[in-house]
């Protein structure tokens, strides 16, 4: 009953406003979108990487088809990772899976949404736009905060 | 019967005295210097300001050198962020330290271009970049692995060793900086070559 409830309200929800920030966490239908963040650009540097935590809170699995922004020329989903001692970096043709009750994490290191040709630098304080595009659930434009060139999560995030 | 045993013992002891004798002379052969010829290399290349550079530029102290590009989405941004730190937290204690940046995208690395990024971290780190032979046989020198990998759009990407390398006064491999090494231990590396070098 209450998750009947839920469901209703989700929907009563989805139609007013498809992306409600709510605590900080974009609901997206079944998805849940949160700590949303890029990094500094240095000089010169054309590209710069989107970090976040998707949430599927539905029963069924999800896909994270593309992302698309205002920002840059071309924008993509990526996976790297360190084989020894070199870095390796993949675009996720397919795009990325976020399976039913599960948390996928783009964070540096691994997944990323890749912004390639920057119209402009990255500047820490400010927020760069990103549409994300997902094949049950939809699409939702995501702000992403611009924290430091080597942060790790965004700014004023706290570790518990 | 007697003999024949005596015999059996006389060649066991044979063998046993020259298999003393090889193992010692293996033990005691002069150790090869493998480490002084790495990252040792001639080249022919420029600075960011467009001047020529040569390895002797790595003589005279001791030095941090990173194979990066400036279409690097991560790793290079991330070590310049971190070497950045290493500078302002060494202070004057680092005032001998130089940084070198060496570019494995020489094709779209200008030196006006490598100037504003390497500028960013430091007045002390030098972007390196040029002819793409010479930039292949300082890598090859260092070990360094680099491959271009396509990307949609016509774009491509790097897949690049992500170490810093540490050298002393003489350009002498000392050790490496790993990625996204912790702050303290990449400082007590640091701390250890100025102390030696």
């Amino acid at each position: 009953m209450i998750r009947l409830l839920r469901a209703a309200l989700a929907a009563a929800i989805l139609v007013v406003t498809p992306a409600l920030a709510h605590n900080g966490v974009i609901h997206l239908g079944d998805i849940n979108i949160s700590l949303p963040f890029t990094r500094a650009t240095l000089p010169n540097a054309p590209v710069g990487g989107g970090f976040l935590t998707i949430e599927n809170a539905g029963t069924e699995a999800d896909r994270l088809v593309s992302a698309t922004s205002e920002v840059a020329g071309e924008t993509q989903i990526h996976e790297m990772a360190m084989e020894g001692d070199v870095m390796k970096m993949r675009q996720l043709a397919e795009g990325l899976e976020i399976p039913a009750g599960e948390t996928v994490v783009l964070a540096p290191g691994g997944v990323h949404i890749m912004f390639m040709g920057l119209k402009q630098a990255f500047v820490e304080g400010e927020t760069v736009a990103v549409t994300l595009t997902f094949e049950k659930a939809g699409s939702v434009e995501v702000l992403l905060p611009v924290a430091a060139a080597a942060a790790d999560m965004p700014a004023g995030a706290m570790v518990h | 019967m007697a003999l024949r045993t005596l015999r059996i013992w006389l060649w066991v002891a044979v063998l046993g005295l020259a298999l003393t004798a090889v193992a010692g002379a293996l033990l005691l052969r002069p150790q090869q210097k493998v480490a002084g010829s790495f990252g040792v290399a001639a080249f022919d290349l420029v600075d960011h300001h467009g001047k020529p550079v040569d390895e002797t530029v790595f003589a005279g102290h001791p030095s941090a050198l990173f194979f990066g590009f400036t279409h690097c989405p991560e790793v290079c941004p991330t070590t310049m962020a971190e070497m950045a730190a290493w500078f302002e937290a060494l202070g004057e204690e680092g005032q001998d330290l130089r940084a070198y940046f060496v570019s494995v995208d020489p094709e779209r690395d200008t030196p006006a271009l490598l100037g504003d990024y390497v500028g960013w971290v430091s007045d002390r780190i030098t972007g390196i970049t040029g002819d793409p032979v010479q930039i292949d046989s300082l890598a090859r020198a260092w070990g360094v692995f680099y491959e271009k990998v396509p990307l949609e759009g016509g774009d491509y990407t790097i897949d690049h060793t992500a170490s810093v390398f540490l050298l002393d006064r003489d350009g002498q491999f000392q050790g490496t900086i790993a990625y996204r090494e912790d702050m303290a231990t990449a400082l007590g590396k640091l701390r250890n070559l100025l102390a030696r070098s």
